[in-house]
């Protein structure tokens, strides 16, 4: 079968470090650590496994970021090369999988869990939180946090893969595969929402406005009763989304400060020779983005005692103002089958916001998977909110 | 003998005629039959300035002499007119200064030992101690100055306000604690144009928001017509009614002083004379000027103006009961100012000079360029607006010197977030001026930084607010076009196009009229 394989490769991992920070466009080119490869389909072999052919499969900001060499060696430890990456996505089952007949369309709760694993659940499995699981090193897998990270599955950007029937949620009826495809991002931000913490009027300032900041702002204002909810945005259709989907202000990158200052009447500080901050400011803000600017923005413009949620993956950053102002900092991974967020995901991708969202879905076949990414880097600029492969296409 | 102001119509003769434009100026030919209203040239200056303010002390008006109001264990507060008057800045020594010099010696030769001196700087910002020093002089200021009994009105300082009541149109009048209850305040203005002084000084420079607000608002603003002639300005009916309740509680000693139209120093006092007048040698620095401001950079051109310090002639101090003083200010202004217009026009044009009240030492952001040409040049005007009602107005200002963070935090709030909603100054003032007032970073920045108050770019934009109802367009010629379009208003490159532009207003052969000012004027339209 054909796939797009990410492959250890220290040049390309070295180049990625030194340039892909500023210049992430320019790895999807020839520097990227990803071939188009036929390989052998995802071998079946045990209970509760199934192989399935992918319909979709986006490309999320953790495929980039890896792709790029902007994501931590941390994760090294926990991924298995060679991988097909690809963990949002929508497929059908090529066999019966337990109580799912072939051919039902699925999309793939990517987290390989003990029972993915086939070992004996972690206290966190037991508890339902599954995206904490703490064998996601062991048992019959190679290590991989999720799909698309582990060498024995496959992944989305491949014609199959396979996955456990504890990952599969059936796609509704009625529900085209745009749609499905962003049912993963939005149980993600549904457990963002979780993670927030929100109380009751609280203020709530999401920093970005790509998929992962959309879908927050949302899930935010869909399953909390968050008050203000300010976006940054930085691309005009951007802003018009962020309103779309419950912001009540958006406000450009450069001007966040002053605006939470304004409508929070905090104190604005300016230490030398570095960025401002407020003495005051949101009580949640979500870091949809992950770089050490939207972090900072994010830490700087939350009050003492507030709640500095991490959707992206983050990068370094200064983190004085997490010690004095007592701030709590938060990571959102995933989401947990607990809580059941893929069930609220779909009602929420049901809305009609989404709906008109997934028809700007812009899909590539597999052997254009350069022109995928460029376009996936460029997303905002462009107008995109998810850029997906399709690997049953050909043009 | 200096000639009055008039009005010259534009023929073929008529060469190009100075318009300011900011930190610059440019010759702008003028359609023919054009109508351009000059000021009067500089009327005289009294030749001996300390013996005219000690007549005013010893003489003054429906008062006894000053002396006389003077005793030992007294409380005597002086407050004086801040760095917004005169504009350009006085050359040293200040007018304010040698008065107070004069009121100083008379108090200690009286025992007075318990003197304040305040500068009436109401919501503006807190002057630095250099400018406090330019206003008093360096002696005053050394005497004064480090034991803390010279300082700026703090506005928001409750533990030092005092309400004494209202008007019987339930205004609150609401002013400095010192000046509420001292024995004596002695009020020391510069009347630069016929807005100021009369019970506007301490009515207004000294008091508080609670009492400002009463006033300084889109509907006052809106019928006060114009705000230049304080029998029909509704702001000046209220600071009236005000300064009447003060004076029941308060003795108030005004002086008030009036200077003459020595705006530009030398070389720059070719730009007070009638351009076909100039000699050689005017229209060699005026190339040589031109030339040089072509090519300098922003902060060259803005040190080179911004430290133009002016050699005015004061033409009368008056000292006394506030009223009968204003009686005699107005008149020696209104002799330096006044041109008779007949009649209005279609167009009316105006440039907007490179300093306005509010950013003297600063910037000329777009919202103060929108107050100073909307606001004040506009409400130049005695009888009836130059321009006619639903006529079109143009202006002369890049209106791109962006924002001082120092002096003008709220503004930038204001032009980025009020002004992106509406620009219409009844709708903003309704939904935001009161979360700017009450905002306790800008507050704190107004206490302790040098900033203008959160509202005051509220306040700026509700002056422009009776030519916004007036005029059905306005135009700014070299404008930047963001900054333009996010005033509400259009840009155009040249004159031309901002006739063109304004055709569908006003036709393609409107009457024009171009307010040639600075120096200041004030047209009496008949």
């Amino acid at each position: 079968m054909l796939a797009l394989e990410m492959f250890r490769s220290l040049p390309r991992t070295v180049a990625g470090k030194a340039i892909g920070g500023r210049m992430p466009g320019i790895l999807s080119g020839y520097a990227a650590p990803l071939r188009l490869v036929t390989i052998q389909e995802p071998r079946v072999d045990r209970p509760g496994w199934a192989r399935l052919r992918t319909r979709l499969s986006g490309i999320c900001g953790s495929d980039l970021g890896a792709l790029s060499g902007r994501t931590s060696l941390y994760f090294s430890a926990v991924v298995s090369l060679p991988f097909v990456p690809g963990h949002e996505v929508v497929a059908e089952l090529l066999e019966d999988c337990e109580d799912l007949p072939k051919g039902t369309r699925v999309v793939v709760d990517p987290v390989l869990t003990c029972a993915a694993r086939g070992v004996e659940p972690c206290s966190a499995c037991a508890d339902g939180q599954t995206n904490r699981c703490e064998r996601i090193t062991v048992g019959h897998l190679s290590p991989g946090l999720q799909t698309g990270f582990c060498k024995d599955t496959g992944g989305g950007w491949g014609q199959q893969l396979a996955a456990h029937r504890s990952q599969l949620h059936p796609v509704p009826e009625g529900f085209s595969d745009e749609q499905a495809i962003l049912i993963e991002p939005v149980a993600c931000a549904v457990h963002t929402a979780r993670r927030a913490g929100v109380r009751s009027g609280d203020r709530v300032l999401v920093s970005g406005a790509g998929s992962v900041g959309l879908f927050a702002t949302l899930a935010l204002r869909e399953l909390t009763d968050a008050g203000e909810i300010i976006v940054v945005a930085k691309h005009a259709h951007q802003r018009e989304l962020a309103r779309e989907f419950g912001a009540t202000e958006v406000v450009a990158p450069g001007e966040v400060l002053r605006r939470v200052r304004r409508a929070t009447g905090a104190f604005q500080l300016e230490p030398e020779f570095s960025s401002p901050y407020l003495l005051g400011g949101v009580d949640v803000a979500v870091d949809a983005v992950g770089s050490k600017q939207s972090l900072e923005t994010a830490l700087q413009a939350t009050r003492a005692g507030g709640r500095v949620v991490l959707s992206g993956m983050p990068a370094a950053a200064d983190l004085s103002a997490a010690w004095f102002r007592e701030l709590e900092v938060v990571g959102t991974y995933a989401s947990a089958q607990g809580d059941a967020a893929f069930d609220q995901a779909v009602e929420l991708v049901a809305t009609d916001a989404v709906q008109q969202l997934a028809k700007s879905v812009a899909s590539y076949p597999l052997h254009r998977w350069r022109e995928a990414l460029d376009h996936a880097h460029a997303a905002g600029r462009l107008g995109t909110v998810k850029v997906a492969f399709d690997p049953r296409s050909s043009t | 003998m200096s000639r009055p102001g008039f009005v010259l119509e534009v023929d073929d003769r008529t060469p190009p005629l100075v318009v300011h434009e900011g930190l610059g100026f440019r010759l702008e030919s003028f359609p023919l039959g054009t109508r351009v209203v000059y000021p009067p040239e500089s009327i005289p200056a009294v030749p001996d300035v300390d013996e005219a303010i000690r007549e005013a002390l010893l003489h003054p008006v429906d008062s006894d002499p000053l002396p006389t109001l003077l005793f030992p264990g007294m409380r005597l507060t002086i407050a004086f007119d801040d760095l917004s008057l005169p504009l350009p800045t006085m050359k040293a020594p200040d007018i304010r200064g040698r008065i107070i010099e004069h009121v100083l010696t008379m108090a200690a030769e009286a025992g007075v030992d318990d003197v304040k001196l305040i500068a009436a700087n109401a919501l503006h910002r807190r002057m630095t101690a250099a400018e406090l020093k330019h206003i008093v002089g360096e002696r005053v200021f050394r005497s004064f100055y480090p034991q803390g009994d010279l300082y700026n009105f703090d506005a928001e300082d409750r533990a030092n306000l005092t309400h004494l009541g209202t008007t019987d149109k339930g205004e609150d009048i609401e002013i400095s604690k010192r000046a509420a209850e001292s024995d004596l305040l002695v009020y020391v203005n510069v009347n630069l144009v016929a807005m100021d002084g009369g019970h506007k000084s301490v009515g207004i420079g000294l008091a508080s928001y609670k009492s400002l607000r009463h006033h300084h608002n889109a509907k006052t603003m809106v019928h006060s017509r114009s705000f230049m002639d304080h029998k029909h300005s509704a702001m000046h009916h209220s600071a009236w009614r005000m300064g009447r309740v003060i004076k029941d509680t308060v003795k108030v000693f005004q002086i008030e002083t009036t200077l003459n139209n020595n705006v530009f120093p030398k070389p720059f006092d070719f730009l007070q004379k009638r351009e076909w007048e100039w000699s050689v040698k005017d229209q060699a620095t005026m190339l040589g000027v031109r030339r040089g401001l072509a090519v300098a950079p922003q902060k060259m051109r803005h040190k080179m103006f911004h430290d133009m310090r002016s050699v005015y002639g004061l033409t009368g101090v008056n000292a006394g009961e506030v009223e009968a003083v204003h009686e005699r200010t107005l008149a020696k202004v209104h002799q330096q100012h006044l041109v008779e217009v007949q009649g209005q026009s279609d167009v009316l044009v105006m440039g907007v000079p490179y300093l306005g009240p509010y950013n003297v030492n600063s910037s000329m952001n777009p919202i103060l360029a929108t107050c100073m040409g909307l606001g004040y040049y506009f409400n130049s005007y005695r009888g009836q607006p130059v321009v006619r009602k639903g006529g079109a107005v143009i202006l002369y200002h890049p209106l791109n010197e962006g924002f001082n963070q120092l002096h003008h935090p709220s503004y930038v709030d204001f032009y980025e977030e009020v002004l992106a909603e509406s620009t219409d100054p009844a709708v903003v003032g309704e939904k935001y001026e009161q979360q700017f007032a009450q905002d306790p970073w800008y507050i704190h920045l107004y206490r302790t930084s040098h900033a203008y108050h959160g509202v005051h770019p509220f306040y700026m934009w509700y002056w422009a607010a009776h030519a916004m109802d007036h005029v059905d367009e306005v135009i700014w010629v070299g404008a930047d076009r963001r900054a333009a379009a996010r005033l509400g208003f259009r840009a155009a490159t040249t004159l031309q196009d901002a006739l063109e532009m304004a055709s569908g207003t006003v036709g393609s052969s409107p009457s024009i009229t171009y307010l040639h000012n600075p120096p200041h004027l004030l047209a009496d339209v008949r």
